[in-house]
């Protein structure tokens, strides 16, 4: 019974990736990606240590796959934050497509790149 | 638990391939590391679904290595590999915006020849 908790848990996570997937393929802008990509980091691969966590079910091996969840918790938004803000000021996104820039008038975007082009 | 394990092995691989798709097509070198992100992603829950289907932990210190080998990459092409110089901080410091300060992190090192 709990074998089968596991698979269904680990079979989300890989359907996440698998968004995650099509999301790159398909979405037209380096924000929007972004949105997708954070899902198989976090959530997908939450849901996949839980269920080998719940496969192994051993104590050693329960305390590393908290160690991976934790340093994935910690170091995912911050990679996100970083890149984010860099293709912000180098105008890697579509201007269009944003509902509200609340960015703008606190940074400045880099002086020599034209402004607003969509990914080229 | 056999077929269970072809499905997900199926899943992981294409959204390995779309990934791998993304990374070779990408416009910016930005698109290329969160490409890469997802395919570190990917690789780490492979990893754990083998030890899980294995009963095999040996696998496991490794997903702790690429969940911080995987940070340090992207941060650093997000910093260096921005094909763009950075901009000067005086506008951005005079609209009060002291903790958002991008050359808090490129202090130069004097010295430091290790």
């Amino acid at each position: 019974m709990i074998d089968v908790i596991a698979v269904v848990l680990m079979i989300g996570g890989a359907l996440l990736c698998l968004a995650a997937g099509i999301a790159l393929l398909r979405f037209p802008d380096l924000l929007s990606r972004m949105h997708a990509t954070a899902k198989p980091q976090v959530l997908g691969l939450l849901l996949i240590l839980i269920g080998c966590g719940l496969r192994l079910r051993d104590p050693v091996d329960v305390t590393t796959l908290v160690l991976v969840a934790v340093f994935q918790l910690a170091t995912a938004p911050v990679a996100a934050h970083m890149v984010a803000r860099s293709a912000y000021r180098t105008h890697r996104f579509r201007a269009d497509l944003l509902v509200v820039d609340e960015l703008a008038p606190a940074i400045t975007p880099a002086a020599d790149t034209p402004a607003g082009h969509g990914p080229r | 638990m056999t077929v269970s394990g072809v499905i997900l092995t199926v899943l992981l691989c294409a959204a390995a391939g779309l990934t791998l798709y993304r990374i070779l097509r990408g416009p910016a070198v930005l698109d290329r590391v969160i490409a890469t992100d997802v395919l570190l992603a990917v690789v780490v829950a492979a990893i754990a679904a083998e030890a899980a289907f294995s009963r095999d932990a040996t696998a496991l210190p490794v997903l702790v290595v690429l969940s911080i080998l995987g940070f340090v990459g992207s941060v650093g092409v997000a910093r260096l590999g921005s094909s763009t110089a950075e901009p000067d901080t005086a506008a951005s410091a005079a609209a009060g915006q002291s903790d958002t300060d991008p050359a808090a992190l490129n202090v130069p090192t004097h010295g430091g020849r290790s």
